[in-house]
């Protein structure tokens, strides 16, 4: 984030929105999530998707993971002002690193009876998703996936009865031995 | 009595915290006393070695505080109460974070049980504050208090300065726990400002430099906040390379406004000169300025042939507006040193002979040029007046914003960095006469001024009660038009000369108010009397308001329309009712 070089990238703020995913490692200190969550509505950034947990207790260390849409200008500022706060210590953009695993878990409930229940059912096998709660007119699926199959796997159950989704948003790692 | 009890680093949180300012070499603080920092106060009442000054309101003690910091290099100190006196610390901390004032503010908080209660004075001061300071903390343990405290002054200091908050809830400041000195593991190990330049930036910068044929050197308020030796380096550069030089209001004062090199003030209302070297040039070297919309008018024609470098300890600075093709990260005295070293010794000063005569002819447009008269004081006189009659004197100039804050940078020359104290980024009317407090605080035996309009002024006004109590003698001198100037010259050019609310229908009688506060009240009307006035104003020795009464309608030119390109200035002599409908048609959007 520091190499001056990274400011090459920028193009034109006419630029049509790209959308990245970034991974924060912050200290787990009262106020973090605010400060990162007020920098985003402060200066008009987006959020497609936030998901924040601590991953070393011992260190007080938390992850977040933030989806946002935006010129590759506004990325960059997004970036620097993310890294700029004091209580973080990396920000890395795992969409540039080309190398990293999106992974995102959700639970879809589904009601319906006859042909809708079997074909749910069916569906779910075929994208690998669990039942994890059944009722004789219900199921709740837990599927994980990129964000891509999760919408994919909630539109074809829209007609079969589709009640409720639950989502964690999206959680990414690099690829390799390496960490951030 | 235990042995513990005997433990020097055994105190109250309220003693940790007048501790740590003795540690941090704090002399003088400015704050307003209420119920969630009583027993503060009860500290500093029993202690001689850190002073307090008493404001009228605690946005007088921010303001106070940053003219504190900026006139010195140190970081100025408020304190301030629960609910209304952190909430009316908001504007000064915005202020210092927009311009980069190294701010500690200390702030009382309800006792931690009541936090959430709703209780009396409270209110979610890190919350409201978060967005509007460098970094802020909310203390619930006493034995926090000595690290936040120590890593709050090096935030403040280090870096890209600004503004920090401590929130200390009542009971936190009874509790006894240990203190300690500071120490180097008080800062988040996630907070570690660049300071050096990269080298391989540094040396394609030199190339640009060295082969440029019409450059300009852009510096800003980071060069005087980096220090004296980034002006003494800067000033060199200057020097070695020949280049001319302009600057950001912020940086007036790094470079001397009498260098032959000195192009003036650059931006909305900088010179002819400056804009358009800035909009012909091939090699920009920004120092320690970030391209501002006041500064660059209409973005995609800034500077269209150039190849810019920019020096900034704030990646975030880094083609933020405008793109650049050289961004060098770090502290730009650290790095000016750098860029000159290899300079010399591996470049030779350009010949830019044809550039400095392009730049003259410019200059004979002579864009702050106005019309003197002899029957009323016009604003730019007055001003010109004033840095006549203060020259070489030890002077600090603050100002309040509008009209007045920007006849003050064009037509008063700053010959050394922290003698302008202004409100750059923010725009904050009301901070020229606190901020003049803070000035006369730090520096007892200077001259320090606060250039004022009838409006800004009496935002903060009840501040003179502070400079008479403390005996600073501070002058503010005051260009009373009647009028919100800079609203109603905007008023008259783009919105159709209707003057709505820009007019002071009742001004105060400001020579009885002055006596009223126990000060020293002047007033002037005709030109012949202004240079004996001045006189007068200066040999006082007591604060004095001054009430300048100057040519009512006069606007403040040259001017780059809003939405326009820096060689698409209009001058003065083109101000013409006609020629202004036209540059402004279509930029009334544009502020």
């Amino acid at each position: 984030m520091n190499q001056p070089a990274s400011a090459y990238f920028i193009e034109d703020r006419h630029d049509p929105n790209e959308t990245h995913t970034l991974a924060v490692l912050v200290q787990n200190e009262p106020g973090v999530l605010a400060r990162v969550i007020g920098l985003f509505s402060g200066r008009g950034y987006n959020i497609e998707s936030l998901t924040v947990s601590e991953t070393e207790a011992q260190k007080h260390l938390s992850r977040i993971t933030i989806v946002t849409t935006g010129t590759p200008m506004v990325i960059e500022q997004i970036k620097h002002q993310l890294d700029r706060m004091i209580p973080v210590y990396r920000v890395v953009d795992m969409t540039l690193t080309r190398r990293s695993i999106e992974r995102e878990l959700a639970m879809v409930k589904v009601r319906g009876q006859g042909e809708h229940r079997v074909e749910a059912l069916r569906l779910a096998d075929a994208f690998r998703a669990r039942v994890i709660d059944a009722t004789t007119e219900s199921f709740v699926f837990e599927i994980t996936g990129n964000t891509d199959k999760i919408n994919q796997f909630i539109d074809l159950m829209r007609p079969l009865g589709l009640v409720e989704v639950s989502r964690t948003g999206v959680a990414a790692i690099g690829r390799g031995p390496e960490g951030m | 009595m235990s042995e513990k009890s005997h433990d020097p680093n055994q105190m109250t949180g309220a003693a940790m915290i007048v501790r740590a300012l003795i540690d941090h070499g704090v002399t003088d603080i400015f704050g307003y006393p209420g119920g969630a920092v009583l027993p503060i106060y009860d500290e500093i009442f029993q202690q001689s070695e850190v002073q307090h000054i008493l404001v009228r309101h605690e946005q007088g003690a921010g303001h106070a505080a940053e003219g504190y910091a900026r006139s010195t290099g140190k970081p100025g100190v408020a304190l301030v109460t629960s609910g209304p006196g952190a909430t009316n610390m908001v504007t000064p901390l915005t202020d210092a974070l927009m311009d980069s004032i190294p701010l500690v503010c200390i702030s009382g908080q309800v006792p931690t049980h009541l936090i959430g209660n709703d209780a009396f004075q409270e209110c979610d001061t890190v919350g409201i504050t978060r967005p509007c300071t460098k970094h802020n903390w909310l203390v619930r343990d006493v034995n926090d208090l000595a690290k936040v405290l120590h890593e709050a002054f090096y935030v403040a200091t280090s870096g890209r300065p600004g503004p920090v908050l401590v929130d200390v809830p009542k009971d936190v400041q009874f509790a006894t726990g240990t203190y300690h000195p500071p120490r180097k593991s008080d800062v988040h190990r996630s907070y570690a400002p660049r300071v050096k330049g990269d080298a391989t930036q540094i040396r394609k910068a030199v190339a640009l430099l060295a082969n440029a044929k019409r450059p300009v050197i852009y510096s800003g308020g980071g060069v005087i906040n980096s220090g004296p030796e980034a002006t003494k380096l800067l000033r060199e550069l200057v020097e070695v390379t020949g280049f001319p030089i302009t600057s950001t209001l912020m940086g007036l004062g790094a470079y001397p406004a009498s260098g032959k090199n000195w192009l003036g003030m650059l931006g909305m209302h900088g010179t002819y000169e400056a804009n358009m070297t800035m909009h012909d040039c091939d090699v920009m070297l920004c120092v320690g300025a970030r391209f501002d919309d006041r500064i660059t008018g209409r973005v995609d024609a800034f500077s269209p042939g150039s190849k810019k470098i920019h020096i900034d300890i704030d990646p975030s600075s880094i083609n933020k507006n405008i793109r650049v093709d050289v961004p060098i990260i770090g502290d730009c005295g650290n790095i000016l040193g750098d860029i000159l070293q290899v300079f010399k010794a591996e470049a030779k000063k350009p010949d830019i002979k044809s550039w400095w005569q392009q730049i003259a002819q410019w200059r004979a447009r002579n864009s702050l040029y106005y019309k003197k008269s002899n029957d009323v004081i016009l604003p730019q006189h007055a001003i010109q007046s004033l840095f006549e009659a203060t020259r070489g004197k030890d002077t600090y100039i603050t100002t309040e914003v509008g009209q007045h804050q920007m006849w003050a940078a064009q037509f008063y020359g700053f010959e050394e960095p922290h003698r302008w104290m202004t409100s750059g980024g923010l725009g904050t009317m009301g901070y020229g006469l606190p901020a003049a407090v803070g000035v006369q605080v730090a520096h007892p035996d200077s001259l320090v001024i606060d250039i004022a309009g009838d409006a800004s002024v009496q935002m903060t006004m009840q501040e003179m009660s502070t400079a008479v109590q403390y005996e600073l003698p501070i002058k503010i001198f005051i260009l009373n038009n009647q009028y919100m100037g800079m609203v109603r010259q905007w008023q008259q050019l783009l919105h159709g000369n209707r003057l709505s609310h820009s007019y002071s229908e009742a001004l105060p009688d400001f020579v009885k108010l002055a006596e009223a506060y126990g000060a020293v009240g002047l007033q002037v009307h005709k030109p012949a009397d202004l240079e004996g006035a001045i006189k007068e104003m200066i040999s006082v020795k007591r604060p004095v308001l001054f009430d300048c009464r100057v040519a009512a309608l006069e606007n403040c030119f040259p001017m780059i329309p809003s939405g326009k390109a820096h060689n698409e200035m209009l001058l003065p002599e083109q101000a013409n009712d006609e020629a202004t409908a036209k540059a402004f048609a279509g930029g009334k959007a544009l502020v």
